[in-house]
């Protein structure tokens, strides 16, 4: 190896599907929404194509959690440019599950709170 | 791991926090369920799918057959969208399939140098390394030193073809068979044929 692109893994136990639940979780999202209609997938391809070579040209990407934060971003701005998830409904959700997180004890199940989805689907 | 902070499962007096993005789908997920764009169990399914139905061994099947079968070989060879739909193996986008075969005279890999375009009926979801810059970017301009980090040094003569794949047709490569393979059944063959020999990265296996 000349340089730490993680190619030789010969040895390495295997390595799991998918790293984190999120990645599973945004990977399943896309494929459930391209099986509704919402979109093709070669359009799918190039618009993250798009979001994955924007990415790389700060730095080099790992194809590992920058690898589905692009995915991420890539579907949160086509799902804003289709009017099926504003920003700020989404960034209020966020914070909503952020705040459920930091007030749930540590050990009992997370759920967001009723109000949190009515009010930001209220604007 | 970038999550490493939250590891220890002690001192907490809330819930773990997820990392920031992992509260940003969460908050898609609500969103588009609360839409009725979405159904969760839906996605429970894709992923149970994807984690524990479909990987590399559907593959290893596919070549493993075509090693024993010739004209199997021939009609994966002709239309492999077609072949490996008889067996099952449905591409959930729709894209076509196809197989390239190794030779002692030409070496396949496959990249996606767009995304991660990938075989995904035969070989579940690719590695980090395939969807890395450094593979997409060097596998196309370099590929014979891309091999050589894998481990794969190719004879001299053998000339390395590298198919960028995508949206619409994913390859998979056959390998060759490995030597001394001549009385091995289905199973045995199956169990020699490795993700990185499919994706012309490795070789397969040899038998013990």
């Amino acid at each position: 190896m000349t340089q730490d692109t993680g190619f030789t893994q010969a040895d390495m136990p295997p390595e799991p599907v998918f790293a984190q639940p999120w990645h599973a979780q945004i990977f399943a999202l896309t494929v459930h929404l391209h099986e509704k209609g919402l979109f093709t997938w070669p359009d799918w391809a190039a618009r993250f194509g798009a979001t994955l070579a924007r990415h790389g040209l700060a730095r080099s990407l790992d194809g590992g959690d920058d690898y589905f934060v692009a995915w991420l971003e890539t579907l949160e701005s086509w799902l804003a440019e289709a009017a099926l998830a504003h920003p700020d409904q989404l960034e209020a959700l966020r914070a909503a599950w952020q705040a459920a997180y930091l007030s749930t004890p540590h050990g009992a199940p997370v759920h967001l709170p009723a109000g949190a989805l009515a009010d930001s689907c209220a604007s | 791991m970038p999550h490493d902070h939250h590891d220890h499962d002690h001192d907490h007096p809330h819930a773990l926090l997820p990392p920031d993005p992992a509260l940003r789908v969460k908050a898609l997920e609500s969103l588009l369920t609360q839409k009725g764009l979405i159904d969760p169990a839906a996605l429970d399914a894709i992923i149970d799918t994807y984690e524990n139905k479909i990987g590399p061994k559907n593959g290893a099947h596919v070549v493993a057959r075509a090693w024993a079968d010739p004209d199997f070989k021939h009609a994966l060879l002709e239309d492999a969208t077609a072949v490996v739909a008889d067996l099952g193996f449905y591409g959930r986008q729709g894209e076509h399939i196809v197989v390239v075969e190794n030779t002692p005279d030409v070496h396949n890999m496959i990249v996606c140098t767009l995304c991660s375009c990938y075989p995904w009926p035969l070989l579940g979801i690719p590695p980090a390394w395939y969807k890395s810059d450094a593979y997409r970017a060097r596998a196309v301009r370099e590929p014979r030193q891309v091999l050589a980090e894998f481990g794969l040094h190719l004879p001299e003569k053998t000339r390395v073809r590298v198919w960028d794949s995508t949206a619409e047709i994913r390859y998979l490569v056959l390998p060759m068979r490995p030597a001394g393979t001549d009385g091995l059944g289905l199973q045995a063959l199956t169990d020699l044929v490795t993700r990185d020999s499919m994706v012309g990265t490795g070789l397969p296996l040899s038998p013990a």
